[in-house]
């Protein structure tokens, strides 16, 4: 019976048992691969989350901490008290200066991250298109920075950019200026230290995008009779879309949150949330208002990102 | 019309060739792909550019379609010199051995790419795609994307997006190459279909024989970028001229030896290898004693268990080793003189033929006309 030993062979019971076994140490596999990042998550991200929340809640008080309980309890009466304070999310709509200073990080934020966008392609592309010996040391230059402190490369622009720093030094001993320009404490400094922090997160999955591009689709093009620039518009550029989404999302969603870097070479006027918030927390003390801002940024930057990967996740599954 | 019938046509008229390559050397540094080489393809040929790999049949089809460029000599298509014309601005199109479809873009926008990019109007775009679509039967697919399809299913997309420009010559790099072997079947015949409807001049590049033999009007069989026979199929596979193409087209037997008797209409040789004297009824251009090789294919020696009447072409062997493969069986048959042939038999138990098994004593013949001469 040779033929149909294949089949008896799959059949045989002691098979079937190993089988399910496998099958079962895989589940197990499973829910503890997902089971890490979720309790992380839950540990770090939810419950301050909630805690949070929370403390938007309450009033403010002078006391240990500086903020009402939500719960009272009257032990006498067995009563017990839920009080809400919803005016902190009413006076963040009243006082304009909330308003303009999401308005105005959103608006410093898009900005970075369109002019990083727009620097780091070309320098991904020329990555990505290079000798395969050279792209290892030129991808660890891209990351080089990040082994010195960043409030030390914060300083280190300061002292580019200030009045009578290297740059104006250098411009004025030139003669192309007379007079120092002032780029420091301006929304140009902001824009500068931005793109100069955030450069490496553009690039590294706009290079790991352009890097799988098939070099056979750019000769397919070519072929078809496209030239070299309607080759980039109609093929590298929509094919490095994943990229180019995944470096956005992580240069603007810090970047309207950035504080270092608007508190150092920014100027009194340069106004953004993450220094309302500081000024909330540390000068006025007024932890249940500075929580209320800070859950209305998470939600502004949270909920469109969440809706738009969740559009693209089920894009994908449509394959 | 077979293929070889249409090779005869095109070699009984006189025509200006379509493709000219003039000694064509294109080298990578020091490695030297394609060596000197000339080559004239005719107007809605379907040529063959067979050989192994590294043997520069790709470098060369990637220099008609523009990628690379000859480190010397010119190649002529339709009496246009092509050296300065980069891929974009020639009427050649390719279809890639990976298809290289535009992974984001839909079945219908990847065959409407190359007339978009010349401007051509939305309105005549659309029927052409049509056209493409029907003539390669994808209609349930148009709006899918490339991931979406089978292998067959994209091999189709890739013709149509190379054939839609109406290019003067058409490349396919290794076209049935990524198929399964029904398939390819199949879409052999359906692309010479397509070749003759639209008389386009197809320059396909394979290291496949089958695929060469059955798709080729004419061929090449290339090595070391040098062409080492040009002619029809049948005449590549029947009439080899050298030791190269004969083992690398099919497979052979080679029997060495040395000239005894060299008649203008005929020729004897002695093959100690052989254990009998070879009998070949064409004259070749050889000295007295000159020492040739015997090439003889498989298919065409005959075997039996009675010697036959005749001294010459009879060789003795036992049957060594049978490989069963349905419709023909594979006989390795060790001669008297050590050596191993190989023959194949078409099985056909159920009618008389004699029936051999393992250790039989046989003897091998064939006709004179079976064999070809090599003398280099």
């Amino acid at each position: 019976m040779t033929t149909s030993s294949g089949a008896a062979w799959i059949a045989s019971p002691t098979l079937k048992k190993v089988a399910q076994g496998i099958k079962k140490k895989f589940n197990w596999g499973r829910a503890l691969v997902i089971s890490i990042p979720t309790i992380w998550l839950a540990i770090f991200f939810l419950v301050p989350f909630l805690v949070v929340f929370k403390i938007s809640l309450s009033t403010t008080e002078i006391a240990q901490p500086p903020y009402s309980a939500l719960f009272a309890w009257d032990a006498e009466e067995a009563i017990a008290v839920l009080r809400l304070n919803l005016g902190n999310y009413l006076f963040l709509f009243e006082d304009t200066l909330y308003i303009d200073a999401y308005w105005s990080s959103i608006k410093i934020a898009a900005i970075s991250t369109a002019l990083t966008l727009v620097i780091a392609y070309p320098m991904a592309y020329a990555i990505a298109r290079s000798h395969p010996k050279y792209r290892m040391i030129l991808l660890a230059l891209v990351i080089l920075p990040f082994w010195t402190s960043f409030l030390l490369r914060v300083y280190a622009w300061m002292g580019f950019l200030k009045k009578d720093g290297v740059i104006n030094g250098f411009l004025l001993n030139v003669g192309i200026i007379d007079q120092p320009l002032a780029i420091m404490n301006t929304d140009t400094a902001v824009y500068i230290g931005i793109i100069y922090t955030y450069l490496p997160f553009m690039i590294l999955p706009l290079y790991t995008a352009l890097e799988k591009l098939d070099g056979t689709l750019l000769e397919a093009a070519a072929d078809l009779g496209a030239t070299a620039w309607k080759t980039f518009f109609f093929v590298t550029l929509p094919l490095s879309v994943p990229g180019i989404v995944a470096g956005c999302m992580l240069v603007f969603i810090p970047a309207v949150g950035e504080f270092v870097i608007p508190a150092l070479l920014g100027g009194s006027d340069t106004l953004m949330i993450g220094r309302v918030l500081w000024d909330e927390f540390f000068l006025n003390r007024d932890w249940p208002m500075a929580s209320a801002v800070a859950i209305v940024m998470l939600l502004f930057l949270v909920l469109p990102i969440m809706l738009f990967r969740n559009t693209q996740g089920t894009k994908g599954e449509n394959f | 019309m077979s293929p070889a019938e249409r090779g005869q046509q095109v070699t009984l008229e006189e025509r200006q060739p379509f493709i000219e390559i003039k000694n064509v050397t294109k080298k990578f540094g020091d490695f030297v792909a394609v060596d000197d080489l000339s080559l004239d393809i005719y107007q809605s040929e379907l040529f063959c550019l067979l050989g192994g790999s590294g043997s520069g049949k790709s470098t060369l089809l990637r220099m008609l379609a523009g990628f690379e460029n000859p480190t010397h000599g010119q190649i002529v298509i339709d009496g246009v010199d092509m050296t300065d014309i980069p891929p974009w601005k020639r009427s050649i199109n390719m279809m890639f051995q990976s298809y290289a479809l535009f992974p984001h873009l839909t079945v219908e926008s990847n065959i409407a790419f190359g007339l978009k990019r010349e401007g051509v109007a939305a309105r005549e775009i659309k029927a052409r795609v049509q056209d493409m679509i029907d003539l390669v039967q994808l209609n349930k697919f148009a709006k899918r994307k490339p991931a979406q399809l089978s292998g067959g299913q994209r091999q189709r997309v890739a013709l149509a997006r190379a054939l839609i420009k109406r290019p003067k010559v058409l490349l396919l790099d290794e076209p049935l190459g990524a198929l399964d072997k029904k398939l390819r079947e199949e879409t052999q015949f359906e692309l010479i279909n397509i070749q003759e409807s639209l008389g386009v001049t197809f320059v396909v590049v394979t290291h496949d024989q089958e695929e060469a033999m059955t798709l080729a009007s004419r061929m090449a069989v290339m090595h070391e970028g040098e062409i080492q026979q040009l002619g029809l199929p049948h005449e590549v596979y029947e009439f080899p001229t050298n030791r190269f193409v004969a083992e690398f087209i099919g497979s052979v037997n080679m029997f060495e030896g040395h000239v005894v008797e060299d008649e203008p209409d005929y020729v004897m040789i002695a093959s100690k290898e052989a254990g009998s004297h070879l009998y070949v009824s064409h004259g070749i251009s050889c000295s007295p004693n000159q020492n040739v090789s015997v090439a003889i294919r498989p298919e065409k020696i005959l075997m039996s268990h009675n010697k036959p009447e005749h001294d010459y072409n009879c060789c003795p062997g036992v049957v060594e080793d049978i490989a069963y493969m349905g419709n023909m069986s594979v006989f390795k048959i060790r001669l008297d003189s050590g050596k191993t042939v190989r023959i194949t038999r078409f099985n056909r138990e159920r009618s008389e033929d004699e029936y051999f098994t393992w250790h039989d004593k046989v003897f091998l013949t064939w006709g004179p006309t079976s064999c070809v001469v090599l003398t280099s």
